[in-house]
This record gives C-alpha cells, sequence and structure tokens, in this order.
C-alpha cells in the first residue's frame, strides 16, 4: 500500500513571515498560507486541490517543488524525502516532478522561440545531442497537438490555448513521472478549456502520468480527478474520492462550493437551493480562532469558535473519506 | 539556445526550405525604421564612426602639422573650416577628433555597463543586503555632480585618453546598475523564471538565458544615451585642460584653445561646437527612437 503512493505530503507548513521597518526590520506576524496540509497522491491517478483564491494552493506546489523553502512538515516523492535532499540529488528528481503554470502569457519566455522553451530541459540535463534534441522537440509539438513546423515561432504569435500546450510539451520533456497542474485552465476560455482538459487526460494514459491539479473550480476538477482535497484558509477541510464528494459532501464550505457550479439547465437550476456563502475570507495573517471557517459557516456553533476541528475519517463504503467538521454531513438548511 | 539556431540552419541547407523567423528585435527595428528622428540620429552615428575609423583618408591635412603661411585663416576652399592660430587644418582636426569622441563614447559607456549589468544582477537577483549596501552606493554617486566627480577623479588617476576612460566609466555604471536591477525585479517572478528553476535551471543560466534576454532592451537605450553625455564630460574635461592632452585633437580641446578668439576668428570655436552638438544629438536621437521602438506598449 504504501508503495502505492507516489507523492506523500505530511504536515506541511508553509508561513510567510511579514517584516516591517527599514533596516531594523521586526517580526510582526506571518502569513500562514499552508498551515498543516498532509495529503497523498497515487501512481497514475489524479489528485485534485480545490480552494478559493489565496487558500494556499498555489504555494503548496511551490513548496513540493522547493521554489520557496518549506517551514516545516514533509513531503516524500517515492519514498524519499523532498526537503531532505541536496541540491544534487534534488536536480536529479526534478526530472521526475514538472510543473504546468496558471498563466500561459507569463510562463514562457517573450525572447524565446518555442522550440528553445522545449529544448530548454534538455540542455539543462544535458539529454540527447543536437540532432536528437531537435527530434525531440517536434515530436513534443505534435504529442500536444501543435504544428511541429511552429518550432521556430515566439510565443507571442501563440493563442492561449495554443501556448498552454507549449507549457504542457515543456513540461513533458524530461518525461516526469509526477506533474504538477498549477490551475492549467483557468486563464483559458471555456471552449478551449475543456481542449486542454482532455490532452491532459489523453497524456496521462498515454504516459502513464500522476497529477496533482489545482484549481479554483470544483467543476473543473470534477472531470479530471480521480480523489479530491478542498482547502480551506492553508488547511484541508475535505478530502475524497471524487463521486463521494460530488454525492455527499461532508463540509459545510464543499457543499458551498458544489452549489456554485450552474447546472446547464435552466429549470432547474431555478429550482434548485443555492448555498450563498456570506461574506470574505479571512485574513491568513490573522486566522479565526478555533474552526477557520466558522466565520462563514450557515451551520457554526459555539464549539466551531472554540475547537479545531481534525480531519476523521467518515466513510461509508469504504473508500476513505475524510472531513474536518464537528458537523460533517449536516445539511445545510 | 544557439543549438536550434544552428539545427535551423542546417536544416535550410538541408532541405532548401526557409524559415521566417519574428523577434521582439525585429519588431523594434521596424519601428524604429519608421521613426524618422531615430533614423536621422542612426545616420549620424554611422556617419560619425565612418568618419572616425576612415579619419586618415577623408581629411586632407595632418591634424597636427603646422602650416606657417595659413595661420588664423578663415573657412575658405583650401582650408574648409579655416585654420587655427597655429595654422592647423580646423577641418582635419575635426575629423580626427571624432575618434577621441567616439573612443570615449564607446569605451568609457561600455565599462560603466560591465560594471553596471554586474552590480545590477547582484542586486537585483539576489537582494538582501547586497542590494541595499549597492544601491545606497548607486544613491551616492547619483548624488555627486558627474562632471565634479569626473574631475576629482582625473585629478587623481592625471590627464589621459585611458583615465578618461576610467573616471566616465566609474561614473556612469550606477543608471545602468539601478535600471537592470528595476528590470530584473519585475522579471524574477515572472513565472518562466520559476519553469526554469522547476527544472534544475542555475542561477547563471537565469540569469544569462532569461533575464537577460528579456531585460536588454533598457540597457541598450541607456547605454545609447549615455554616449551622448561621456562624450560632453570629455569635451568638458578636455576643455578644463584635465582630458585629452596636446597635441591629440580633441573637441573640447579645440574650443578652450580659441575661445579667447572668438570675436575676431569664430571659425575655430564654431566647427569644433558644432561637431559636438550633432554627436551628441544623433545618440540622443538614436537613444530616443530606440526607446520608442522597445516599448512594448505601442504593439
Amino acid at each position: 500500500m504504501e508503495n502505492n503512493k507516489l507523492l506523500e505530503v505530511k504536515n506541511l507548513k508553509k508561513y510567510f513571515n511579514l517584516r516591517s521597518g527599514f533596516l531594523f526590520q521586526k517580526f510582526t506576524g506571518s502569513v500562514k498560507a499552508v498551515d498543516d496540509i498532509s495529503f497523498f497522491i497515487k501512481r497514475g491517478e489524479t489528485f485534485g486541490l480545490v480552494g478559493e483564491t489565496g487558500c494556499g494552493k498555489t504555494t503548496v506546489a511551490k513548496v513540493i517543488l522547493r521554489l520557496v523553502p518549506q517551514t516545516s512538515g514533509e513531503a516524500t516523492y517515492n519514498g524519499v524525502n523532498l526537503f531532505k535532499l541536496n541540491s544534487k540529488e534534488m536536480f536529479k528528481i526534478r526530472r521526475e516532478i514538472q510543473v504546468i503554470f496558471q498563466d500561459p502569457y507569463a510562463s514562457l519566455s517573450p525572447r524565446m522561440t518555442v522550440g528553445d522553451i522545449i529544448n530548454e530541459p534538455f540542455e539543462i540535463h544535458k539529454i540527447g545531442d543536437k540532432r536528437k534534441r531537435i527530434k525531440k522537440v517536434k515530436e513534443l509539438l505534435r504529442v500536444v497537438g501543435l504544428n511541429p513546423e511552429h518550432i521556430h515561432r515566439y510565443p507571442h504569435e501563440f493563442s492561449g490555448g495554443q501556448r498552454q500546450r507549449v507549457g504542457v510539451a515543456r513540461a513533458l520533456a524530461l518525461t516526469p513521472k509526477l506533474l504538477l497542474c498549477d490551475e492549467p485552465v483557468s486563464a483559458l476560455d471555456v471552449s478551449v478549456q475543456a481542449q486542454i482538459l482532455n490532452l491532459l487526460t489523453d497524456l496521462q494514459k498515454e504516459f502513464n502520468l500522476t497529477y496533482l491539479f489545482i484549481a479554483h473550480d470544483l467543476s473543473v476538477v470534477k472531470h479530471v480527478s480521480d480523489r479530491i482535497g478542498v482547502m480551506y484558509l492553508g488547511k484541508m477541510v475535505e478530502v475524497a474520492k471524487s463521486e463521494d464528494l460530488y454525492k455527499t459532501p461532508l463540509h459545510p464550505y464543499t457543499m458551498g462550493l458544489l452549489s456554485a457550479i450552474p447546472i446547464p439547465d435552466p429549470e432547474l437550476e431555478r429550482k434548485r437551493k443555492r448555498i450563498v456563502l456570506e461574506g470574505d475570507v479571512p485574513s491568513p495573517i490573522n486566522p479565526p480562532s478555533g474552526c477557520s471557517f466558522h466565520t462563514r459557516c450557515p451551520n457554526a456553533q459555539d464549539i466551531c469558535s472554540m475547537e479545531e476541528p481534525e480531519l476523521r475519517d467518515y466513510s461509508k463504503n469504504g473508500n476513505e473519506h475524510l472531513a474536518a467538521c464537528f458537523f460533517a454531513g449536516k445539511p445545510i438548511v | 539556445m544557439a543549438t536550434i539556431k544552428e539545427l535551423e540552419a542546417l536544416e535550410e541547407i538541408e532541405t532548401g526550405k526557409k524559415y521566417s523567423r519574428t523577434s521582439l528585435y525585429k519588431d523594434a527595428w521596424k519601428r524604429l525604421r519608421k521613426n524618422k528622428l531615430a533614423m536621422l540620429g542612426l545616420l549620424i552615428v554611422i556617419l560619425l564612426i565612418l568618419i572616425a575609423i576612415f579619419a586618415s583618408l577623408i581629411s586632407p591635412y595632418n591634424p597636427i602639422e603646422r602650416i606657417k603661411e595659413d595661420s588664423s585663416l578663415g573657412p575658405s576652399i583650401k582650408h574648409f573650416f579655416g585654420t587655427d592660430l597655429l595654422g592647423r587644418d580646423i577641418f582635419s582636426r575635426v575629423i580626427y577628433g571624432s575618434r577621441v569622441s567616439i573612443e570615449v563614447g564607446v569605451i568609457a559607456v561600455g565599462i560603466s555597463v560591465v560594471i553596471g549589468l554586474f552590480f545590477g544582477a547582484l542586486s537585483g537577483y539576489f537582494g538582501g543586503l547586497s542590494d541595499a549596501v549597492i544601491m545606497r552606493v548607486a544613491d551616492i554617486f547619483f548624488a555627486f555632480p558627474y562632471i565634479l566627480g569626473a574631475i576629482a577623479i582625473m585629478t587623481i588617476l592625471g590627464p589621459g585618453i585611458v583615465n578618461i576612460f576610467i573616471a566616465i566609466g566609474i561614473l556612469g555604471w550606477a543608471s545602468i546598475a539601478r535600471i537592470f536591477r528595476s528590470s530584473i525585479l519585475t522579471i524574477k517572478n515572472k513565472e518562466y523564471i520559476e519553469a526554469a528553476r522547476a527544472m534544475g535551471a542555475s542561477n547563471n543560466r537565469i540569469i544569462m538565458k532569461h533575464i537577460f534576454p528579456n531585460s536588454f532592451a533598457p540597457i541598450i537605450v541607456y547605454a545609447t544615451m549615455n554616449v551622448g553625455t561621456a562624450i560632453i564630460v570629455e569635451a568638458a574635461l578636455s576643455f578644463l585642460g584635465i582630458g585629452v592632452q596636446p597635441p591629440t585633437p580633441a573637441w573640447g580641446k579645440m574650443l578652450a584653445d580659441s575661445m579667447s578668439y572668438i570675436d575676431v576668428a569664430p571659425w575655430m570655436m564654431f566647427f569644433p561646437g558644432l561637431a559636438i552638438l550633432i554627436t551628441v544629438l544623433g545618440f540622443v536621437l538614436l537613444g530616443d527612437g530606440l526607446r520608442d521602438a522597445f516599448d512594448p506598449k505601442l504593439k
């Protein structure tokens, strides 16, 4: 069973310290971007990570990639704790963990041709000779559905969807095992979103990839994920198999998110009762006491503001279904 | 980065087909070509460089040769710009003087660009203490009047053209460093830098292949404009007698020598002055045009 987990994140914390003043800076608090998060991803599956803007999803990906240092916790990839590796070992493992970014306009260098961009991973990791590389680059372009002839074009000559395909090709270049998709479709048009999502699912089958799929939109995640984790203010509030989460959401926040997905049937849409979460996300500098969701929760009671609920397994059908709520499963009236 | 281009060339030879490449530099060139003032500036700059290179072919006389019987003559067919007190041909001297100005402009600015890029990269990319220290030192350089600083350094080092390169080079680094730093700061957090880091690219590689090409445009613009400033400072130093030493012809020195005779022999002063004016104008116009051409907002 242990072997089945490609990536396991345990008690991951990332606090950004705030300082004020010039020269003599003093510590004035910290933003708890990621606060004690644990999850695992099995080989070949897609784990969706959902939450509002600013809840720490992207930070999770960045910490796993060691683009920002973690505050505490561990991320075990294939049995190795990534945070314990020295830079040489990490360099080797980077080939296996790649990332697709959110904004296809910012993630490609405007001064490099598409060929140079996709070729870069080969250069960095010194793979193949020139001839092999160019062949590989063209093949990658074909794989992601771009014309290999476009190898000499610059990113600004492409549309958003095409640029994202270039980003996917670059991520695939090193034949990774784990792809961290950081909101790969949220900057794209809905019609293009579907294309990229289909591309990602096709690639997963073809190359036996494992995805960490980050999004702020449950409807997107629903299509691609096997299991889903819902984040709120740096904490994981619910983790479950995709179907379970949709059919029987336990956490009131998840219920709220699910209710925000429009139903493409005006009749049904008019009839259903939408759960509208009131208020804004509280500041992660000063998170609320107890359950961080209690300020917006329609089910909140006294205990919610005093004690912090733990993630507990509420599974009924044998599939793990974790939720952090004292009143898990209680319908919202 | 060269690999793809090389391969492209290989493939072009093998298959006989041509790739069309449009880069941002090409776009900038297109825009620059439409800007008439900038093209005038470019023309002046190119002409000046040609004049400086082929000075010995163009000038009719030896610039330091004294023709005793021709001293203090006004402009004529024999001496286009007239002659000075010692009977030297001013036209030839102005032509040879371009060498000093271009050399100072290019080499001194080259020095300040190298220093500026190094410290700018250090301060922008790594930040922290090095950033604070470097930028405060740059502030000190900014607070110092350019000419005064140049005079101070020249008094320490002594006159001579090499020392002018050093003085102006040292003084000009701060603006380049600051501009490079600010463009690094905007680029540093772009996702393509993060993508490169996620791939395992080294700091060196990120600076050379990602940050450098993406922040080079403003450097070119400011370097071009700095050439104009450097030429003026050199002229000022030579005018004050602590720059290029006689008999080497330098425009600033020519101005200083002829200043007392402005009412009787205005040509002695007019032509070197005009040369300085046109040269600086050329570089400033070109720099201005480049700035507009590289401005992505105009796209």
